[in-house]
């Protein structure tokens, strides 16, 4: 392990580790364009500079190994001029359109102008002229202008998507990013070139000319896509309602963690959230009775569902629990079914095709707490309950968010099931084929609008937050859940989700010891791998490249 | 002072590219000679000789091959670079089309001193006679059964990018990859084409390694300079009566390669300036020349050897043209990965190019000077280094010339 110092703090890093991370361990920012820590260095960008003593000129740290003995200094005049003047040749062809450029606001060129620029402009030629708003693919759009050619995004799909649809052409000041030929910026994660671009080259384009990045807010949540559980942070835009179309959430963005996602977030996460401000949300709770739908109180509906628990036997009632429900959802629940007496419960629907998979994040298990619901034990055979209500042994079905009709279950059986049911309850975000059938649907919140837990497939218990307040009259399960035990006569102690948490790690010892603030912001791992589990995960992750 | 030829002692044979005239003259002797010899001796023996890169840098080539690590076990690489892309720069040329297996010959002896079993053959792309001359003599080696017992050798063309002259940008030229430099650390003799130790030669270094092992490293070390050993091939063009390649000892002086090789002055007959050693070299007045054309004499005197191309300009010539000219041509060439070198070169040019259409400022030269010196010395490879020299050197030295065309 060198030992060297910076900026006269001594500090001691693994070997290997280059400057830039060196001096981040001891709170030193070095800064830099094109060094990327999960990407190979390319020295291009010439931002880094910094003294070494014993050494000739300025040094760029991204490709300078921390040595033992090394001494460095990040803010020397002659550093500081470099800095000043690598700023001004970053931006000379820069046309400084920053007014009509999304990335204004989280633009490095503008933070690090502020910073280490501040020089009188000296160009006066004409500018190089290059493509403009070229879409590169779905999701991506390019400004060739804006670019300072620092090629992350080509290193990105070269080294970590492996896709390599992206390269530098010509020469010199022409140089420019763009698509081999024949090829589009396609692939599943071609989103987070838009991360790292640290200019306003690279924008979103179901971002761009939404909302000012400086009129949002953010909070630390989980993608609910699919069981990596990916850490992200949800961007919204409550303070300029009329800049996005009423959406509320602008965007997602990757939140790192070393252990889940590290930076990245695939584009099906990443663009996977247009369900919370959809049409077919559910606002309200409401009853249909012979076709007609009519809005209810949420007092009128838990007395529905109450009255029906005791009104059907215990084994007539089935349940679809669902795992996109959260750990707090799913032991609320679980405490429903025991305090009735309730055995029929299953949570897995099959999809009518099986979920892509890959190496590096995607799990062809889309749902995020598959886990938390196999460890809450309530795994079980989804079928047989549906072949029950055919022959009106389940005669009360209650479905959590799936939507029956479009599995990979025959729809003819499916719908007869359906129809010979004397009730269905439906508790969800948003409506559906299922949905339409029930006599009784309950609007749920959006993960974005609630707390709780997720439980990954390997184990890790992750936290997300409340981002938006929930829709119209919608409600965390827990809490609807919390309601129907209390008129069932159940002590239930205040409605928050950290209450139920408690109450689970108590309950079920996998979880045992857990609490929110031990979970924090980066998850914890279960106790005891569940071993015995039927259908789990294996939990061996998948190692990210 | 025109000594003893040595690179260019066949060229006047119309046939000095044939296998049969090469060892009719001697050739493939010091191969034989050199396959006596331990590998370490080889080296020690370049090393004794003086004998410096001839491609521009000047580095001298023994201490090169010895950066190879000793114990490394994958292959080690031999690479020449025939990509001769420095303007006023003419000499491998020569030596690929008329005395190819002088190549050879030193290509076996080198590659034996480092261990390598494959040489590549990087030769500029517009070069079609000097490939067709070379490959033919390859083809002629491989039947007499020099190469293919232990080394092979690779002829790969360049597609005619400057920058594929520069050590690191011909390794990822040849790797397949656009012709970017690396990144130093890691330098090529430790991991450099194919992730392998490479030694990267210029030509006309390579030719001259059978003359020392035939006849000695005191032998070679004392046709030259105190530092530098041997003759080189100096391209002479611009206003001189007889431009052209001339072999002479480095210690000649520039005005003898100008007066004598080059047959004098033409144009006006006055001399305003040279560019000794291709188009980065820094300018010299006329009176600056009577310095040894050495790559330590012309250090000391501001500018540099370089790959030797002497570039001769009459007081007829607009320095501020040939500024545009040479600015135009780094800016087209700065193979644009780094920053200040891809900016700038070309805000150089726009600037420099607005002075002699007349449309220059004030303080125009002021910027350019300070822009060339800010940059300088922050980028990956040599290059802008390069485009520095002419910047400064053509600005300091006939600055009046560039503002009697700023408008007051």
């Amino acid at each position: 392990m060198p030992k060297l110092t910076i900026n006269g703090q001594a500090v001691e890093v693994p070997a290997g580790t280059n400057l830039i991370e060196a001096a981040r361990k001891v709170g030193v920012e070095v800064p830099h364009y094109c060094y990327h820590p999960a990407l190979s260095i390319a020295g291009q960008c010439r931002l880094c500079m910094v003294d070494i003593e014993k050494t000739p000129r300025p040094t760029i740290a991204c490709n300078t190994p921390a040595s033992d003995g090394m001494v460095v200094w990040t803010e020397t005049d002659r550093v500081k001029e470099t800095r000043k003047s690598i700023m001004e040749f970053h931006l000379i062809n820069h046309p400084l359109d920053c007014p009509v450029c999304d990335q204004a606001g989280e633009c490095w060129l503008q933070i690090y102008y502020m910073r280490y620029g501040l020089y009188d402009p000296r160009m006066r030629d004409e500018k190089v002229h290059k493509p403009k708003a070229v879409p590169l693919g779905p999701h991506v759009m390019l400004d060739a202008e804006r670019c300072i050619l620092c090629s992350r995004c080509v290193r990105f799909c070269d080294e970590v998507t492996g896709t390599g649809e992206l390269g530098i052409f010509h020469r010199g000041d022409d140089s420019e990013i763009g698509l081999f030929p024949g090829k589009e910026l396609v692939n599943k994660y071609s989103g987070n070139v838009v991360d790292i671009c640290p200019v306003g080259a690279l924008t979103d384009r179901d971002f761009r000319f939404a909302v000012r990045v400086w009129y949002l807010d953010s909070t630390a949540s989980i993608c609910p896509g699919c069981a990596r559980g990916c850490n992200i942070e949800v961007h919204v835009n409550r303070r300029r309602p009329h800049h996005n179309e009423g959406r509320r959430v602008a965007r997602l963005k990757p939140r790192f963690n070393a252990d889940v996602n590290r930076w990245w977030i695939c584009d099906d996460g990443r663009y996977g959230f247009t369900f919370v401000d959809d049409k077919t949300r559910l606002v309200a709770p409401s009853s249909r009775e012979d076709g007609a739908v009519s809005d209810a109180t949420w007092e009128e509906a838990i007395a529905a569902i109450v009255g029906a628990l005791g009104r059907f036997a215990p084994a007539e009632i089935g349940v679809f629990a669902s795992p996109k429900m959260a750990n707090e959802d799913l032991w609320a629940l679980r405490r429903v079914l025991e305090q009735c007496g309730i055995r029929r419960v299953a949570f897995r629907v099959p999809p009518p095709v099986p979920g892509d998979e890959d190496t590096l994040l995607i799990r062809s298990d889309k749902n995020p707490n598959s886990r938390g619901a196999e460890l809450l034990g309530l795994d079980g055979d989804g079928a047989a309950i549906l072949r029950a209500a055919c022959v009106r042994q389940v005669k009360c079905l209650w479905v959590f968010g799936h939507d029956l009709l479009a599995s990979a279950w025959d729809p003819a059986e499916t719908d007869a099931a359906l129809r010979a049911l004397s009730l269905l309850i439906f508790i969800g975000t948003n409506s559906n084929a299922t949905s339409e059938r029930a006599q009784w649907v309950l609007p749920a919140a959006a993960w974005v609008e609630r707390e709780g837990t997720y439980t990954n497939f390997e184990g890790r218990v992750q936290r997300f937050r409340q981002a938006v307040e929930p829709l119209g009259q919608a409600l965390p399960e827990w809490d609807i859940l919390g309601r129907v035990l209390q008129a069932l006569g159940a002590e239930v102690g205040a409605p928050r989700a950290e209450r139920w948490f408690r109450e689970l790690t108590s309950g079920v010892p996998a979880f045992g010891g857990m609490s929110y603030q031990a979970i924090g912001d980066t998850g914890a791992v279960l106790n005891a791998p569940s071993a015995g589990q039927p259908r789990s995960e294996p939990a061996s992750r998948t190692p990210l490249r | 002072m025109t000594a003893e030829k040595l690179l260019t002692r066949n060229f006047d044979r119309a046939d000095s590219h044939t296998l049969r005239a090469y060892l009719e003259t001697g050739g493939y002797t010091a191969w034989q000679k050199a396959q006596t010899l331990e590998p370490a001796a080889i080296t020690e023996e370049v090393k004794q000789s003086n004998l410096r890169g001839l491609g521009g840098a000047g580095f001298p080539t023994g201490t090169k091959w010895s950066f190879v690590p000793k114990n490394h076990t994958g292959p080690v690489y031999l690479v020449i670079n025939a990509d001769e892309g420095e303007p006023g720069t003419f000499k491998d040329r020569y030596l690929l089309e008329r005395d190819p297996h002088a190549l050879i010959e030193g290509m076996l002896i080198a590659a034996r001193a480092i261990r390598s079993p494959t040489g590549f053959v990087y030769i500029r792309g517009e070069y079609v006679e000097p490939w067709r001359r070379f490959s033919a003599a390859v083809g002629e080696a491989y039947d007499a059964g020099y190469l293919g017992r232990g080394f092979d050798v690779v002829v790969h063309r360049g597609a005619g990018a400057y920058i594929c002259g520069e050590e690191t940008g011909l390794i990822s030229s040849l790797e397949g990859k656009k012709g970017w430099p690396k990144l130093k650390p890691p330098f090529p003799a430790i991991k450099g084409a194919f992730g392998a130790p490479t030694i990267v030669n210029n030509v006309e270094t390579i030719a001259h390694v059978p003359h020392i092992i035939n006849r000695g490293a005191a032998w070679f070390a004392s046709l030259g300079t105190k530092t530098q050993g041997g003759t080189r091939m100096y391209s002479v063009s611009g206003r001189v009566t007889r431009p052209g390649v001339y072999e002479a000892s480095v210690a000649i002086t520039l005005r003898r390669i100008i007066e004598d090789l080059g047959g004098g002055v033409t144009g006006n007959g006055r001399l305003k300036a040279v560019v000794p050693g291709g188009s980065s070299a820094a300018i010299l007045r006329a009176d600056e020349i009577d310095v040894t054309a050495d790559v330590d004499g012309l250090r000391n005197a501001g500018t540099m050897a370089g790959s030797a191309g002497v570039i001769v300009m009459d007081e007829t010539v607009s320095i501020p043209e040939a500024l545009m000219v040479v600015a135009r041509f780094y800016a087209h060439e700065s193979c644009g990965q780094c920053t200040p070198c891809r900016e700038s070169t070309g805000w150089i040019y726009k600037m420099v190019r607005r002075i002699v259409e007349g449309r220059g400022q004030k303080d125009d030269l002021d910027t350019i000077l300070d822009v060339a010196r800010r940059g300088a010395g922050t980028t990956i490879c040599a290059f802008y280094d390069g485009a520095v020299g002419p910047y400064i050197s053509y600005i300091e030295k006939f600055r009046a010339e560039f503002e009697a065309l700023i408008p007051k």
